[in-house]
């Protein structure tokens, strides 16, 4: 062991002595965490596809330099995730670390990323202590801060005036944000509050105490496989018909393919749809069926999009990967083609962004897709961003 | 909390229960007669429902998807014990922890590779969508009553070949004392092959079932595996009666667990400490009982040998 450590440190001392003196154009360096295997597989694949993708429309080149992805397999696991992204600090020494689907895995890699003047690019998780007081220079997200969301679905709800909804989550840092994002801005009674463990599999004991508490609507959020089994059990149980179901990060384009019909009219808010309606959406979703054959969901038009926004910092300052500040200064701007349309960036360097309410509908030719039916909040910041100490 | 309630949540925690007795009866037989730990036994799961999910695909008949994907898994189990468990037995527990753990990275991928990553489209068949109404008053899904059903037929199948036939004394006699039964002239390997096969097809029946309840994708085998773990140390190595017993004890702890335990708790303590804790203590409950036989009963409820 100590052996080959030494040889392998010996091969390297080597190659920076060869390297040093040529100063070759620079490779960026660009670590992807995300989950590949186990349950949430499905979700990683979606994310790491649409990273291709970026690379493919940009020429397999990042800010106009040459571009190394080092992917990670984080397996919705805390620890796992911390310990990649040491190993992409110091053994890699990347510039840039992008994705992350779990809040609770992002609570612990972030801090460590940015610590380190390394760049961190969330492209999914937007737990509230990053958006507040742990906001970060060196933390971006190309997604949207937790309660965000929830939020918009709280508004809708009481617009709709439903009241004695009952609330359930998987009890972790996002399922705790978006209950109260929802909340915030549900005016009307929220019977229970209920979390589950984090990739439960069975949820017929919360259903049936969910039945017995007779709400007049249920507010769920299951990503995911949670999602799926969810969906599929709710309809099993006979309560589709019964009690509404309005959900945020539930039903959607990993989920939608395996439940079908068990979620058909169903009303989700977001920031984003495979329909909405602008040039570099169209272009992202058209290519990404072209070339993967299925649709593309939100996780994978973020991850598109942290990697157009990398792109444009590097682009700002003509690749030199030491001008940090240059680089902090051009993101800030958001000056790329998002696949969500233009946006700007809060103070804590989450976007300010449009939240729409979605339903399940389905097509012509038979497929279930999410449809945009209007949009609840317009320019919508969140909550946190006050707490932010950071000024610019 | 009405008696319907509690019966209702009863009837949840009865079918969580036999659906990990289907898949711990095949495990602790695995492990009483041939001392083998096999972390694979979830992989057989998962392929049980994979296979289930597409022979109803290209068949559209439940009655012929059944037993084509229950032959199937019975027949990947025996060649999985030909190909790589035979050589494992005479290795320590920890080399077969190791082999059966790449097993299970290996089926994971050949499902990624075959079906792909995303889940699989599921659904209960026409017959058993809606539900039955078994008392006044409490309705219960008629896909989960079936498989209460199909896993107590199973039971009870067990216990009439386990305690009536030739068969099952010898399994029973390999699971005591394996070198006597090996001395007596049987054929052990064959018992061991046939063993294995028979638990495979029962774990294979176990994620038929959990096909159209679950996400039937790579990985789901791993997520019931270790609540399957908990039920065979509780029960017993290598008792099927064990299993059946720490498998519904198992089912019914950790659903009332979490049904009941949080309005339990808010009579006794402020509400939002029972939001706190009551989530958390839920999901810990089972590991809470299986410490608590362990201690009274460090060899399970219903040891196998001596």
């Amino acid at each position: 062991m100590r052996t080959t450590k030494r040889a392998f440190l010996a091969a390297a001392l080597l190659t920076v002595v060869a390297a040093g003196p040529a100063a070759p154009a620079e490779t960026v360096k660009i670590g992807f965490i995300t989950s590949l295997s186990g349950p949430a597989g499905v979700i990683g694949k979606h994310m790491k596809d649409s990273v291709e993708l970026a690379l493919d429309h940009l020429g397999r080149k990042v800010g106009g330099l040459d571009v190394e992805m080092i992917y990670g397999d984080d397996q919705r696991k805390p620890d796992v995730g911390k310990q990649l992204a040491d190993e992409m600090l110091k053994k890699h020494k990347v510039h840039f670390v992008s994705g992350i689907i779990w809040s609770n895995v992002m609570l612990a890699v972030a801090p460590v990323v940015t610590r380190e003047k390394v760049f961190m690019i969330g492209t999914n998780a937007g737990p509230h202590e990053l958006a507040g007081d742990q906001c970060s220079e060196y933390f971006f997200t190309t997604s949207w801060q937790n309660d965000q969301t929830p939020e918009a679905m709280g508004k809708y709800m009481s617009d709709q005036g439903l009241t004695d909804v009952y609330a359930m989550a998987p009890n972790y840092a996002a399922g705790k944000d978006m209950v109260q994002g929802f909340r915030r801005y549900f005016k009307g009674k929220v019977v229970a509050e209920v979390y589950t463990k984090l990739g439960q599999q069975d949820y017929s004991a919360e259903i049936t105490q969910l039945r017995a508490a007779s709400p007049k609507a249920v507010f769920v959020f299951y990503p995911g496989d949670m999602g799926i089994q969810f969906l599929k059990q709710y309809a099993q149980a006979g309560l589709r018909d019964q009690i509404p179901l309005y959900s945020v990060y539930t039903v959607d384009e990993v989920s939608l393919p395996a439940v079908q019909e068990a979620a058909l009219g169903n009303f989700e808010t977001r920031y984003w749809s495979p329909d909405l309606a602008n040039e570099a959406n169209r272009k992202y979703v058209s290519d990404f069926k072209k070339k993967f054959g299925y649709t593309p969901s939100f996780y994978g038009a973020q991850s598109y999009d942290g990697i157009l926004l990398i792109d444009a910092a590097i682009r700002a300052v003509k690749g030199d990967l030491s001008n940090k500040d240059g680089m902090i200064a051009a993101m800030r701007k958001a000056d790329y083609r998002s696949t969500r349309g233009p946006y700007k960036y809060n103070v804590n360097h989450f976007p300010i962004e449009n939240f729409y309410l979605l339903k399940t509908v389905k097509t012509a030719d038979g497929e279930y897709a999410m449809q945009i039916q209007k949009t609840v909040f317009e320019n919508h910041k969140d909550a946190y961003y006050q707490k932010c100490t950071m000024k610019w | 909390m009405t008696p319907l309630l509690v019966l209702e949540q009863g009837l949840n925690g009865l079918q969580f229960g036999v659906m990990l007795f289907l898949m711990a009866a095949g495990l602790t037989l695995v492990f009483g007669i041939m001392n083998l730990v096999n972390l694979a036994h979830g992989a057989l799961y998962m392929l049980g429902a994979y296979l289930g999910a597409t022979f109803l695909k290209w068949t559209g008949a439940f009655l012929i998807a059944v037993p084509a994907a229950l032959l199937a898994t019975l027949v990947i189990g025996v060649l999985v014990e030909l190909i790589a468990l035979r050589t494992l037995y005479e290795r320590d527990h920890l080399d077969q922890v190791l082999a059966t753990f790449g097993l299970i990275l290996f089926f994971n991928e050949l499902v990624a590779i075959v079906w792909g990553r995303a889940a699989l489209y599921t659904t209960t068949p026409p017959a058993f969508a809606g539900y039955v109404e078994l008392l006044p008053g409490l309705r219960y899904p008629a896909y989960r009553a079936a498989v209460i059903l199909v896993g107590l037929a199973v039971a009870l199948l067990l216990y009439v070949v386990v305690t009536r036939t030739r068969l099952g004394m010898l399994i029973r006699a390999g699971a005591s004392n394996r070198t006597m039964v090996a001395a007596l002239g049987v054929n052990i390997r064959l018992l061991y092959t046939g063993v294995f096969g028979f638990g495979a097809a029962l774990a294979g029946l176990a994620g038929l079932m959990a096909g159209p309840i679950y996400a039937v994708q790579p990985g789901m085998g791993e997520q019931i595996l270790i609540q399957v773990f908990v039920v065979i140390v509780i029960g017993g190595i290598g008792s099927i009666r064990g299993a059946l017993v720490g498998a519904v004890l198992v089912g019914m702890v950790d659903t009332l667990g979490r049904a009941f335990l949080r309005p339990l708790l808010s009579t006794v303590v402020s509400a939002t400490a029972a939001d706190a804790a009551g989530p958390a203590l839920a999901s810990i409950l089972v590991y809470v009982l299986m410490a608590a036989v362990l201690f009274f009963r460090p060899k399970g409820l219903f040891p196998a040998s001596g």
